[in-house]
């Protein structure tokens, strides 16, 4: 992300970008990492509806995967995951390891 | 207009109006609180803030997390400033300017709701504007360093009323502001919590139905203010309706419903338990302080009980 100067920011201070935070990845602040575990995932959503990030990527419906540029690695998205037959579809580790 | 049905299957399909590249703290509730309000909306919204985390952190200079028309002025006027857009907004259409149909709704935290911007909320309620209030109440003033506010419970540790030796954190009970905007006459006032996305959707759709003025009230984890873990926002607000300190309940047009009762009350102690703010309230000689507060938790749930005709055997 590039900052702009004083002289260039609008009057106002008004955006005229819609989402321009995209510009700012979020995904150096975490120290954990979320990884999917496919084969235990039955595909409830819960961890796209409350992932803070909109970090979750879902593709027609379906749970695909992380978006590590802006997840920052707050551990909801296991906590809340149901799995399968008591097994976790999300696990939390180290960042670096 | 077609409606998305509520599975989170459809909801996933549709655009989501809050980015990623937000500057919340990891974990916290009010972007996840946001993100569902927003999924529940359809068609064209405007939106105004309130000063707060929200703001401050979703609208960081020239770069915004926004993907609708959103209007920051300052802490106190949230209320007010989306009162001026409204009525510009019914001026224009009368004129013949604008024939969208556009849905208002302001955000704000529990300090420039229960407190600051109190006056202008009430004003603006008061004054029939069509617009739904949305309140994500995590019980301070956290943008500046969890300062006590009307919405802080009981027993609270905050920088301002910290926990020692002799006063054991806040000593007061908290506002009950959703009560408060439902006796302003108003044709809906809600609560509802992350944790129960469905419940909440389907208010904030109720309430964006109902022409004139709507407030809701949502709970919002902070796990830097509650000091818990930052993995624990959804837990915790699950925790805060079953035990019945968050109760999931509507007012529309004077008559109370609980949307959600807990088969099985939990003790407010499961909620206390893994705050660090509420910490000190385990140590013996502030067990009196548990009872207190358990003891106002179960009158409000017994009187939301009786108004809603629903009171237990
Ligand atoms: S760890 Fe947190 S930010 Fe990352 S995907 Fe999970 S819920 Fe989203
Ligand atoms: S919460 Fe777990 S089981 Fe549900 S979709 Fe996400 S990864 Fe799959």
């Amino acid at each position: 992300m590039k900052l702009k100067g004083w002289k260039k920011v609008t009057p106002g201070a008004v955006c005229t970008v819609a989402g321009s935070a995209l510009e700012f990845k979020t995904g150096s602040w975490r120290a954990f990492r979320p990884r999917w575990i496919e084969e235990n995932c039955i595909q409830c959503l819960f961890c796209w509806m409350y992932c803070p990030d909109m970090a979750v990527n879902v593709k027609d419906g379906k749970m695909v995967g992380f978006n590590y540029d802006y997840c920052k690695g707050c551990g909801i998205c296991a906590l809340e995951c149901p799995g399968k037959k008591g097994k976790k579809a999300i696990v939390m580790e180290e960042e670096g390891k | 207009m077609a409606t998305t049905p509520l599975t989170l299957k459809e909801l996933s399909k549709k655009e989501g109006l809050l980015t990623s590249g937000h500057r919340m703290c990891a974990g916290c509730g009010a972007p996840i609180v946001v993100k569902m309000v927003l999924l529940a909306a359809e068609g064209p919204i405007v939106a105004a803030n309130a000063t707060g985390c929200l703001e401050v952190s979703t609208c960081i200079s020239d770069y915004t997390a926004w993907k609708i028309p959103w209007i920051h002025n300052a802490f106190e006027n949230a209320a007010a400033t989306l009162s001026g857009v409204e009525t510009m907004y019914r001026s224009l259409k009368k004129q013949g300017k604008i024939s969208k149909d556009i849905k208002f709704i302001a955000f704000g935290g529990d300090g420039g709701t229960y407190d600051i911007g109190f006056q202008s909320l009430s004003g603006a309620m008061e004054r029939g504007h069509d617009m739904l209030y949305i309140c994500y109440d995590n019980g301070a003033y956290m943008n500046t360093g969890i300062q006590r506010s009307s919405a802080t419970p009981f027993g609270a540790d905050t920088t301002t009323c910290p926990a020692g030796s002799v006063i054991p954190g806040k000593t007061q009970q908290r506002k009950n502001l959703t009560k408060i905007m439902a006796a302003h006459d108003i044709p809906y006032a809600a609560q509802a919590s992350p944790s129960h996305w469905m419940d909440l959707v389907k208010k904030v759709k109720k309430a964006l139905s109902i022409e004139g003025p709507k407030f809701m009230n949502i709970l919002s984890p902070c796990n830097r203010g509650w000091r818990s873990r930052t993995d624990d926002a959804i837990t915790l607000s699950r925790l805060g309706v079953e035990t019945c300190y968050w109760p999931l309940y509507e007012i529309e047009n004077g008559v109370t419903k609980v949307t959600f009762k807990p088969k099985e009350k939990k003790p407010l102690v499961d909620f206390l338990k893994p705050q660090g703010r509420f910490k000190h309230l385990f140590a013996p000689e502030n067990e009196w302080m548990l009872k207190k507060f358990q003891e106002a938790v179960d009158k409000e749930w017994e009187s939301l009980l009786k108004a809603s005709g629903n009171e237990q055997p």
